[in-house]
């Protein structure tokens, strides 16, 4: 296959993951779809790599792998918090800066 | 695999290569809509599932082998489990009304969504995107010591940047779960005078006892043959005894959002079937892998 | 003509080599300061001082009588008669130094004298008039408050001080008008009489303005010696705006609808405008600023003008009014209209302008006293019409008033003899049709002053008695509700009213005679007026006809009034007393001439910056809010509307970077 099928691809997956973190209110949800769109942008990264034959794309992946790996710990982190005092996890809810 | 791939060359290579990214480009866009779409959180966690093992096979079939295992194992094992836990913590079946609160999100977002796609694929079709070399990288010590050389090497700098990031995601997930304790901890002697207060000194009764069958979800029977309440966990659908002893359908209870914790049954057969659905391409890549 | 505008011109030059003041004189400021010092202790004293307050209010403008009287004494010893007390710089602009100083000379110590001379006998008469008012010190206070505006009004040595006066003359008679604040006529007539006032005193302060900017100041010496240099036109424009100012102070058309409702107020305030502070006010500012009408023989026919309409239009009111005070209110206009006549008419005219208005500030002075006597006897009833037979029961109250009527009509050798004749002599000796018209109003304003005073004195002291009513609560003076349901019980007044009353009818029967006879006060005024021609002795050939007039005007009105009885309901009358009786359409004229019109601009300015100024502006706030708040509503705090606008901005990012590229 050759490797602008899998960018495609990925920017598919992308634009899904972007209109699920508009559409999603849950941020559990929400994170999903960032996460998949984080693996969209690993898909594009990986077929860049092998189109241009070394493996500089798959390092970047790999970063892009713990990263998000951080971001999702923080993030779930602050979840908690938020349903602990809110008991709502609506990102909508969080829409005031006091409570 | 890689150097299989590399080797191959062939029609048929080929042929399978795009029989399988046509099926996966399906199962992956299906999902990620199905994700997006999904009322349930933990259905759009499996969703995801699907998802991120059709692009760990992805990964193996671009000769990308050692990103393939990690997609499996982090991704897929660790941080959607990570998910899954928090799911489970906040309510595992709690359901999103699917109601747009915010006037024309959906189409607005739409709109974008499109636009976006289109954009990037007239730029990636004006773009000379040449044909795959190949993995000409991979050829000398292999994907992985490749990898690794980078890694220790030209990009040592951020890997060691990555791991502070990690230690202080850790200490900060640490930071944020951490309560303070507001009131002083009950000591030994408090907690039981407390429970000799309250009324009932004794531990609750057992589910299932001097019921039909022992299931956890079924009350036991108090001695005049009443159900107990207290006996099942209130995180469970109670199911009520009928008249004639056996279990009675359990009741649909309107459930709130995020209060009541409880699975129903349908429910969980869903996830179940799903989850069989979407284990079959994740086997087929691992079996992809196993056998490089 | 010729020969005495030369005299006139060397006179005015004359006038205005003041000296400084030495002696006693540098104390003249003491007048100023006692009535001063009484109204602040007064005003702000509160109600500590309600024990001792009126003898406090009385004793300030005896200390200033006092001192004024040996400032006198000591300026008859100068030859020029003039000397200036500077005080201290008030204002000091660049070049523009308005000094605070006192000017004494013949003109302002005979306004001194007659100011607190006069001003001192009402205030000894309110002590008893004032007797059972809650408010009586504070009445003091103002009255203070009064004698010391006018003093610094007819003090001062440039126009920016007479300015501070006159504004507060006027600020004093608004808050003595309106001293019974509580009836709302009283609070109509104060506003009424304030915002008249504020239009001739637009008039006195466009003509500063004029001053300032011809002569680059405004002290008296500055501006008289360049009222040559300055022209006719600036002379003119002068002139008129003074005569402006003057016709709001003193009442005269067109500005004269406040006087009568300015009755309003309490009866010594009537007296105390009328007789020694206020209305004089304009004479003197016309008389002292002679050098300036010297050169304009058009203000000169515009005030002769204004002053003969007025003597008419007040004596026509005074025939009508049934209401005593408001009829010596009429009569106070007619006066004054003869001094501004007198004003009118050079130098003669200014002597006998103001040897008439003393003379007037005595007569009309016991004129009021004795009406509020009157009135203090018969439960503050004001209608002539419920008097009748009042000598027996007042009698010291009709011998004053008697004496204050003589005085007024002109019999000899009472004082209106003297001074009123002087000034009709000095209108029959202008020669000309104006001469011949203006000597002809004079006299018939002589006849009908004889006519509204005899009807006046026989309503109120002769015929029956037709008080046995009850007096409606109407028409007191004040709605005091112990008096009310009782028939009055006439009875003479204290002593402390009396007595100032007689000293008033002495002053009204002497000083005509002794200012007139052998040109004593023509020769005092000298300085300031420049020499009057000789005197034509004192039976002159209009002095006759007017006394003619006068005797036939009092017989008419005995026939009327004294013979035939009195109606105690005012008949209907002939339209031209029914119009008298409504001060002849002068609130009617101003309400339809100028209030309906002068509203609709209001109106139209109000509509004008309600749409146009404020329009605009509230439009361009409008819009600044508006959009605002439209693009406030982008801010919903919703992270799913940023996360679209990021996204949207990641797409328009592809969308220029693909429009760049491709």
């Amino acid at each position: 296959m050759s490797p602008s099928a899998y960018v495609v691809l990925s920017v598919i997956l992308f634009a899904i993951g972007g209109v699920g973190v508009l559409v999603r209110r849950n941020a559990i949800i929400v994170f999903m779809c960032i996460e998949l769109m984080l693996n969209a942008c690993n898909l594009a990264f990986v077929a860049f790599s092998r189109m241009h034959g070394n493996l500089d794309g798959q390092v970047i992946a790999f970063f892009v792998m713990v990263v998000a790996a951080a971001e999702v710990v923080v993030g779930l982190a602050i979840l908690m918090t938020i349903f602990r005092t809110r008991r709502s996890t609506s990102v909508d809810d969080a829409s005031l800066l006091k409570n | 695999m890689s150097h299989v791939l590399a080797s191959a060359g062939t029609t048929a290579a080929a042929t399978s290569q795009s029989v399988i990214f046509w099926l996966l480009a399906v199962v992956s866009v299906g999902s990620a809509v199905g994700m997006v779409l999904a009322r349930r959180a933990v259905h759009c966690a499996l969703f995801l599932a699907a998802i991120m093992l059709s692009l760990a096979v992805y990964y193996a079939m671009q000769s990308a082998p050692f990103l393939a295992f990690v997609q499996v194992i982090v991704y897929t094992g660790a941080v959607l489990m990570l998910f899954l836990f928090v799911m489970m913590l906040i309510g595992v079946s709690s359901r999103d009304s699917l109601v747009e609160t915010i006037r024309g999100q959906r189409l607005a977002a739409a709109i974008a969504g499109i636009a976006l796609v289109v954009l990037l694929i007239l730029g990636i079709g004006h773009a000379a995107l040449g044909p795959a070399t190949q993995s000409v990288a991979n050829g000398g010590a292999g994907n992985v010591t490749g990898l690794a050389t980078l890694i220790f090497t030209t990009y040592v700098f951020p890997f060691e940047v990555t791991s502070a990031l990690l230690i202080t995601a850790a200490l900060g997930a640490m930071v944020l779960a951490h309560r303070e304790r507001t009131s002083p901890k009950l000591t030994q002697r408090e907690l039981s005078q407390q429970r000799v207060a309250s009324g009932r000194p004794t531990p609750l009764p057992s589910p299932g006892v001097f019921a039909l069958h022992n299931a956890v979800d079924l009350p036991a029977l108090l001695p005049d043959g009443s159900p107990s309440e207290l006996s099942v966990s209130s995180m469970l659908a109670r199911r009520e005894l009928g008249d004639d002893g056996t279990p009675a359908l359990p009741p649909a209870p309107d459930e709130p959002e995020f209060d009541n914790p409880s699975g129903r049954a349908d429910g969980s057969a869903d996830e179940n079937a799903e989850a069989a659905d979407h284990a079959e391409p994740a086997g087929v890549s691992t079996q992809g892998g196993t056998d490089s | 003509m010729t020969s005495s505008a030369a005299v006139g011109v060397h006179s005015i030059a004359a006038t205005m080599t003041t000296a400084p003041a030495v002696g006693f004189q540098r104390y003249a400021w003491l007048m100023l300061a006692f009535p001063v010092f009484g109204a602040l202790v007064l005003i702000f004293g509160g109600r500590r001082t309600n024990r001792w307050g009126h003898l406090l209010g009385v004793a300030m403008p005896i200390g200033s009588f006092v001192v004024g009287l040996i400032s006198f004494f000591a300026l008859l010893g100068y030859t020029d008669r003039s000397r200036d007390v500077h005080m201290f710089t008030w204002i000091a602009v660049g070049d523009f130094h308005a000094n605070v100083g006192l000017l004494l000379d013949p003109l302002s110590m005979t306004f001194v004298l007659l100011i607190t001379g006069v001003g001192s006998l009402i205030h000894i008469y309110s002590i008893g008039y004032m007797a059972h008012d809650p408010e009586r010190r504070r009445f003091f206070g103002y009255l203070n408050l009064f004698i010391a505006a006018m003093l610094l009004l007819v003090l001062a040595d440039n126009y920016l001080v007479l300015y501070a006066g006159w504004e507060g003359v006027g600020l004093a008679s608004y808050l003595l008008i309106g001293f019974w604040q509580y009836k709302p006529s009283a609070a109509v007539a104060a506003k009424k009489a304030f915002i008249v006032n504020r239009v001739g005193d637009a008039g006195l302060t466009v003509a500063i303005f004029l001053m300032f900017s011809t002569f680059g100041t405004v002290t008296f010496t500055g501006v008289f010696s360049g009222t040559k240099a300055a022209g006719t036109g600036v002379d003119t424009a002068l002139g008129l705006l003074l005569l402006l100012g003057a016709c709001g102070k003193s009442a005269q058309l067109p500005l004269q609808s406040w006087l009568l409702d300015a009755m309003e107020g309490p009866t010594p305030v009537s007296a105390l405008i009328h007789a020694a502070t206020m209305v004089t006010a304009g004479v003197y500012l016309l008389v002292r600023s002679n050098p300036i009408l010297f050169y304009s023989s058009t203000a000169r026919l515009a005030i002769t003008v204004v002053g003969a309409a007025t003597l008419l239009f007040g004596a026509i009111i005074g025939c009508a009014k049934d209401d005593i005070k408001k009829s010596l209110a009429g009569s106070t206009m007619s006066q004054i209209g003869y001094m501004f006549l007198g004003a009118g008419l050079g130098p003669i005219g200014y002597v006998f302008a103001i040897a008439h208005l003393v003379a007037h500030g005595f007569f009309k002075a016991d004129l009021f006293l004795g009406a509020g006597s009157i009135m203090h006897g018969m439960n503050d009833e004001v209608n002539m019409r419920r008097y009748g037979a009042l000598r027996r029961f007042l009698p010291a109250t009709f011998g004053c008033f008697l004496v204050g009527y003589l005085a007024i009509i002109g019999i000899p050798p009472f004082s209106g003899f003297f001074t009123k004749d002087g000034i009709i002599e000095a209108a029959w000796d202008k020669g000309g049709t104006s001469g011949a018209i203006l000597a002809t109003a004079a006299l018939i304003g002589a006849g009908l002053t004889a006519f509204y005073m005899t009807r006046m004195v026989l309503m109120t002291f002769f015929g029956k008695a037709r008080w046995e009513d009850e007096v409606p609560a109407g028409r007191r003076e004040t709605p005091e509700t112990d008096t009310a349901g009782h028939a009055p019980h006439p009875h003479e007044s204290p002593w402390v009213m009396i007595w100032p009353m007689i000293i008033l009818s002495i002053g009204a029967i002497v000083t005509g005679g002794f200012l007139v006879i052998n040109g004593r006060f023509a020769h005092f005024l000298e300085p300031v007026t420049g020499p009057a021609p000789d005197n034509n002795g004192i039976w002159t050939v209009p002095g006759i006809i007017a006394l003619v007039l006068v005797v036939l005007g009092a017989g008419l009105a005995w026939l009327m009034y004294g013979r035939a009885e009195v109606p105690a309901v005012a008949p209907a009358g002939s339209p031209l007393t029914r119009a008298a009786r409504q001060d002849l359409y002068g609130d009617a004229f101003n309400e339809s001439v100028l209030m309906r019109p002068g509203q609709w601009l209001t109106r139209l300015s109000v509509f004008f910056d309600n749409r146009g100024v404020d329009g605009l502006v509230n439009t361009a706030a409008a819009a600044v809010g508006g959009s605002s708040g439209r693009l406030r509503r982008v801010q919903t705090g919703f992270v799913r509307s940023y996360a679209l606008s990021m996204f949207f901005g990641a797409a328009l990012l592809v969308a220029a970077l693909l429009a760049v590229r491709l």
